[in-house]
């Protein structure tokens, strides 16, 4: 088990003719997922081939709209690569053509669309991962975005975060120590989101494979204090934590959207002291997350359980 | 991106938000011009991007010519230090002469876009003239708030309900509405990231007027608002975040010597948190971005090494679809053409690390290699002190 993407998961890539989505969807092949086709208005029809690692050609049909890609592939998930300026459509054909998720790359969306993309979507079935985000993997199964697949390993320990290179940190340092992973997920570092820590938690909390959970965080908004709220109440399983920041300026923008102190809110000692304060273990450095989570796992006799290689 | 408050006072006009009649002036002559033009009294309000100018004795209310030709010609020039601008100040450039008003009350009104509810939140007390934070510490029953449909915008109802709350006069309260409609118009056109009118006051004359006006936009947005874009101004910026962002670097300046390059926001954030923790001081906070080239590492390195602060450089990479050999090969192109006097600590991990470490070793260059952040973080520490 895991949680949003599995071997069974079926991708389409929209703007599959872009050079970006080209290499990940390339990436995703390599990988094993399902990737069975993508859109690209006005090239519906054509077919896009991909020289894969192993020697083979994987050959993508293209449609001209979401719709029509669903219809003929069976295709639950889509993940988006298009530029900021196209990216909130892109979502919302996404929303409409019914899929089950949408995983957004794209960085640079301004923060009106995605307002108006999350109106857009009250109501309806479709759950979006990012923007701005690395996108979410399986170990083993299903890789859908920019991660390096190689330092990931199947197992039993969740990972939710909001920055890519840090989750890719935080999984390296698990992987070298023979813990694997159940499902990676970055919710991405925008400020207006489809998918909040809160959700995520939910899931890992309800997937029986998942041990325990890893959370990243970093300066701005409350999403973290909300989840050490949520974790405190109803989290079955340890959580251990990490929040960048501690030494941001207030008011400067650190490279993602959303991490600014603004009006003296969102700092990471704010965030640290509500995590520590529900229950949840904060490591102390990038460099600790791994150390950090074997030590709960340690005193939650989980570790053995936890260790999938050798 | 942040404006001046004169060119926050324009848009807002377009909008038919009211604001004191006024005229920007960087020169004394030009300060004395638009008061003869506006008529006394007169507002002199020195134009700098931080909050609390009048703490600061950035804003003087002139009576008579001589006093408007005194005023502009201490402010002109003068380095203004408010709790925004950090110690180092900000010197005044431009200022901005503005009609004086008789103001009977001061009110605050704010737009953001609320992370929570992902909409976009009109606030207003009745608190106005000190900050909204301290309102909120202090008596947060007294702010109101409003969240937005996108779907219809702010609605009459809801600018009403807001005027009621706050204690507009009622017979101003018509008034006070199209001003919030105006606010909330301005703000989703012009892709706002923040729109503050603090205060708003209501003046002798029963006017609705913005006082103070501060519009910071979503730099996302920019690509459509070339008129935004337009209002730039480089004085207000550090030198190295300009020469930055032309190569599309993601770049803050801070106080420390121990300049840093990392790929990844999230990952460059954490560098400088680890370098505070064993006890140094960053420097900067600069992420290469996820695809940088050998050229953007060359001028990441520029960057860094034009800061005289940095006494030493640690480059922390996670190498996912980024390779390490291509960092590799972009630190010794940059060295090799900059010549390297300060100590440099590298580590990377990730995609083809191998043959990054044998770049970087085979090189000749005086680089001390780390097996991780950690290490990394206290060797760089080390050699800086």
């Amino acid at each position: 088990m895991s949680i949003l993407v599995d071997k069974n998961t079926k991708v389409i890539t929209q703007g599959i003719t872009g050079k970006t989505a080209l290499f990940h969807a390339k990436g995703a092949l390599d990988y094993g997922t399902q990737m069975v086709g993508g859109t690209s208005p006005g090239k519906g029809g054509t077919t896009v081939e991909i020289q894969l690692e192993n020697g083979t050609t994987a050959k993508m049909p293209v449609f001209n709209t979401v719709r029509e890609a669903v219809d003929a592939t069976g295709a639950t998930a889509s993940v988006i690569y298009v530029p900021p300026a196209f990216a909130a459509d892109a979502i919302m054909e996404a929303v409409d053509a019914e899929l089950d998720l949408v995983i957004c790359i794209t960085e640079g969306i301004p923060v009106l669309d995605m307002v108006k993309v999350k109106r857009y979507m009250e109501g309806k079935k479709t759950r979006l991962i990012g923007p701005n985000c690395p996108g979410v993997i399986t170990p083993g199964e299903c890789k859908i975005g920019i991660m390096p697949g190689y330092i990931h390993m199947k197992g039993h320990v969740g990972v939710v975060s909001r920055s890519g290179t840090l989750t890719y940190e935080a999984v390296h340092q698990l992987t070298t120590r023979g813990i694997g992973q159940s499902t990676a997920v970055g919710i991405g570092g925008d400020p207006v989101k489809g998918t909040e820590f809160i959700d995520v938690l939910k899931m890992f909390n309800e997937d029986p494979d998942t041990y325990a959970v890893i959370l990243i965080g970093e300066i701005g908004g409350t999403a973290e204090e909300e989840a050490a709220e949520w974790i405190k109440a109803n989290m079955t399983k340890p959580v251990i934590g990490f929040i960048g920041g501690v030494t941001a300026p207030p008011g400067k923008r650190m490279g993602h959207a959303g991490a600014i102190i603004s009006g003296g809110k969102g700092t990471a000692a704010e965030k640290i002291a509500k995590l520590e304060a529900c229950g949840v273990r904060v490591a102390p450095t990038p460099a600790e997350i791994g150390a950090t989570l074997v030590s709960v796992l340690e005193e939650r006799g989980l570790l053995e359980k936890c260790i999938t290689r050798r | 991106m942040n404006i001046h408050e004169y060119q926050g006072k324009e848009i807002l006009k377009q909008y038919g938000v009211a604001v004191p009649e006024g005229r920007v002036a960087f020169t004394v002559d030009e300060a004395v011009e638009a008061a003869g033009e506006l008529g006394l009294p007169v507002v002199v309000k020195a134009q700098i991007h931080a909050g609390g100018r009048g703490k600061a004795g950035g804003v003087k209310v002139a009576r008579s010519i001589d006093e408007v030709r005194k005023y502009a010609s201490e402010l002109l020039g003068k380095v203004l230090v408010t709790h925004q601008t950090g110690p180092e100040g900000k010197e005044v450039k431009r200022l901005l002469i503005e009609r004086g008003c008789d103001i009977k009350k001061e009110y605050y009104v704010g737009v953001v876009v609320d992370r929570s509810s992902g909409r976009v939140v009109m606030m207003a007390s009745e608190e106005g003239g000190t900050e909204i934070e301290e309102v909120a510490a202090r008596s947060p029953e007294k702010i109101f708030k409003e969240v937005i449909d996108p779907a219809v915008g702010l609605l009459p109802f809801q600018a009403r309900r807001l005027a009621f709350n706050i204690n507009i006069p009622n017979e101003l309260v018509g008034k006070a509405v199209q001003f919030m409609t105006g606010l909330y118009n301005a703000f989703v056109d012009k892709d706002c990231s923040i729109a503050e009118i603090n205060p708003l006051v209501v003046t002798g004359d029963g006017d609705i007027l913005a006082l103070d006006a501060k519009l910071n936009f979503d730099a996302n947005a920019l690509y459509r608002h070339p008129e935004i874009v337009a209002l730039r101004d480089f004085d207000e910026e550090d030198e190295k975040e300009i020469q930055a962002s032309k190569f599309d670097l993601s770049y803050i300046a801070l106080d420390g010597n121990i300049g840093c390059m990392v790929n990844g926001a999230g990952l460059a954030m954490a560098t400088m948190d680890i370098i505070k923790y064993y006890g140094g001081e960053p420097a900067n906070f600069l992420d290469v971005g996820g695809g940088a080239s050998k050229e953007k590492v060359t001028e990441a390195f520029k960057i860094i090494l034009s800061d005289p602060k940095v006494k030493g450089i640690f480059v922390n990479i996670f190498g996912g679809i980024m390779r390490c050999d291509v960092i590799a090969e972009g630190i010794i192109a940059a060295v090799r053409e900059l010549g390297l006097d300060r100590p440099l600590v590298v580590r990377l991990e990730g995609t083809n690390v191998e043959l990054g470490k044998k770049l970087l070793a085979e090189s000749g260059l005086n680089i001390t290699p780390a097996d991780s952040m950690a290490d990394g973080a206290k060797k760089i520490v080390e050699l800086v002190k």
